[in-house]
């Protein structure tokens, strides 16, 4: 499974419930694992890793994930950004490999047999390389809104949202509000996913958080950091884990636990796009 | 010229963007560098980031390459996929900033793992785009701390490639013009015609004894 969204809109929600839920032996993708992977790493949720970018960013490393590596408990298959979201791109196109300019004298190819060159038919000689489709049993993305017929709207960082949706067999879409399909026919250019593509749609305000969501709340750097200390030391990760996840039986309680002093700091100054005018054809 | 060893490096940074139109920025010191080149020597830089942003004018420090603050009031944006395969392949990213925890004589550079990949010591984060930008981006400027622990004779990995593997391979035909620059808080390092790392400046106060102390093998000098 998938839980896509580059540093915006990364779904905190669905990681915890899966966490909730007890979901052991999963194969996690993600470019970048992020808290969200080191929390379900340390939750035990987690059997093998595909990813290209494993930080905590701005602040370090991921500490839960650097010890399941280092003890050789979790398997790693990795990537470069360009060709992680051609393993997507691929997947959603129904294509067997992506070709891309990266890997040429990188020792990474060495450590992942799935990096492979093809010549081009047109020009011998010119070696590309290739990865594999990456075609997720499920990806779940987080999205600002959607309407009842799963037609979703992103704006902001889209990172490999789309790609990594199209790629799955099936689609979860959590949104921060559910809006009249009108709203959606209003701006069509904004949709990210059209209903066709989603399987089903979550409403959960607040569920990027310590991610952000464009326009709705800032990214909460201060818990980035935090999380630097409490990860160190698996026993305070776990406590955290008890408490801010398995203690918590959803999200509306995440968020009330989390308080409306920290929730208002996070709220960002109004700065609307202009509108532009589609026009009317009758 | 006096400041603190980060502010040296930026300063450093800034002026290698002299110019510049299109620059592929990382958080930390290239990005701190490439707003300073913008309010400088390069009025006219667009700040690119692998989130997807293009022309970046954030209202403040960012903490990381995904921030809000980068998306409000930028030029444009954009999926991952045009941004990596129109502007990074597609050849109209003029300088790439990387930094590393390991370089070699040659420009490679290792953010993956200190030790053996299978068994690591110490597990990196990884390539990120950092390997893609050092193939494509014309030219490649790098940041990063000295000492003999992180300019190494032997590199525990190659992330990123230089001019040439430790193996001998050469770079592929279509790649851009690889390490151009090596910035760091004792000096500021340049490259041969075959490619190998050569001492071009020093920082203020810093001697080529200091050089030689932080360095894993003899680098080759070409002060002016």
């Amino acid at each position: 499974m998938a839980i896509e969204g580059f540093t915006h809109l990364i779904c905190f929600a669905a990681g915890h419930e899966i966490i909730r839920q007890g979901r052991c032996d999963l194969t996690l993708a993600r470019l970048t694992p992020d808290l969200v992977y080191d929390q379900m790493v340390a939750a035990g949720c987690a059997r093998k890793l595909i990813f290209s970018w494993l930080g905590n960013p701005g602040v370090g490393s991921l500490h839960a994930v650097r010890r399941a590596i280092e003890g050789g408990g979790l398997e790693v298959e990795e990537y470069s950004h360009f060709g992680m979201v051609g393993r997507y791109v691929a997947g959603a196109a129904h294509l067997p490999f992506y070709p891309l300019r990266s890997y040429a004298g990188s020792d990474l190819p060495a450590v992942n047999p799935l990096i492979q060159w093809v010549s081009s038919p047109y020009a011998p000689g010119d070696e590309v390389a290739v990865v594999p489709a990456l075609n997720p049993n499920v990806t779940i993305i987080h999205a600002q809104r959607a309407d009842t017929e799963g037609n979703v709207q992103v704006w902001g960082l889209v990172g490999v949202q789309r790609e990594a949706a199209l790629a799955a067999e099936r689609v979860i879409a959590v949104v921060e509000e559910l809006v009249e399909a009108e709203v959606i026919r209003a701006d069509p250019d904004r949709t990210l996913l059209p209903g066709v593509a989603v399987t089903a749609v979550c409403v959960e305000p607040y569920g990027a958080h310590p991610s952000f969501a464009q326009g709705y709340y800032d990214r909460d750097n201060a818990f980035y950091r935090a999380w630097d200390p409490i990860s160190r030391d698996p026993a305070q990760l776990d406590a955290w884990l008890e408490e801010w996840v398995r203690g918590v039986p959803d999200r509306a309680s995440y968020l009330e636990k989390l308080g409306p002093k920290i929730v208002a700091a996070l709220q960002p100054k109004p700065r609307p796009s202009g509108s532009v005018d589609y026009g009317e054809y009758s | 010229m006096s400041g603190t060893p980060d502010e040296l490096m930026v300063a450093a940074a800034a002026a290698e963007l002299a110019g510049v139109r299109t620059v592929f920025v990382g958080i930390g010191l290239p990005n701190a560098a490439a707003i300073l080149a913008r309010r400088t020597v390069a009025p006219d830089l667009e700040l690119i980031y692998e989130s997807g942003v293009i022309g970046a004018r954030p209202s403040r420090l960012p903490d990381s390459i995904g921030d809000p603050a980068l998306v409000s009031g930028a030029t444009a944006t954009m999926s991952m996929h045009d941004l990596f395969a129109y502007f990074l392949q597609g050849g109209r990213i003029q300088v790439g900033m990387l930094g590393a925890a390991q370089i070699d004589r040659w420009g490679n550079l290792n953010t993956t793992v200190i030790g053996p990949y299978p068994n690591p010591t110490v597990r990196l984060p990884g390539s990120g785009g950092a390997c893609e930008i050092a193939l494509n981006a014309a030219r490649v400027v790098v940041v990063m701390s000295q000492s003999p622990r992180s300019f190494v004779e032997r590199i525990d990995f190659v992330t990123s490639p230089g001019h040439r593997h430790p193996d001998g391979r050469s770079r592929p035909a279509w790649a851009g013009g690889g390490p151009d620059t090596v910035i760091t808080q004792l000096g500021v390092y340049r490259f041969g015609a075959d490619g190998e790392m050569q001492l071009t400046a020093l920082q203020p106060g810093i001697g080529e004894a200091d050089i030689d102390a932080a360095s894993g093998w003899h680098i080759r000098r070409a002060l002016a």
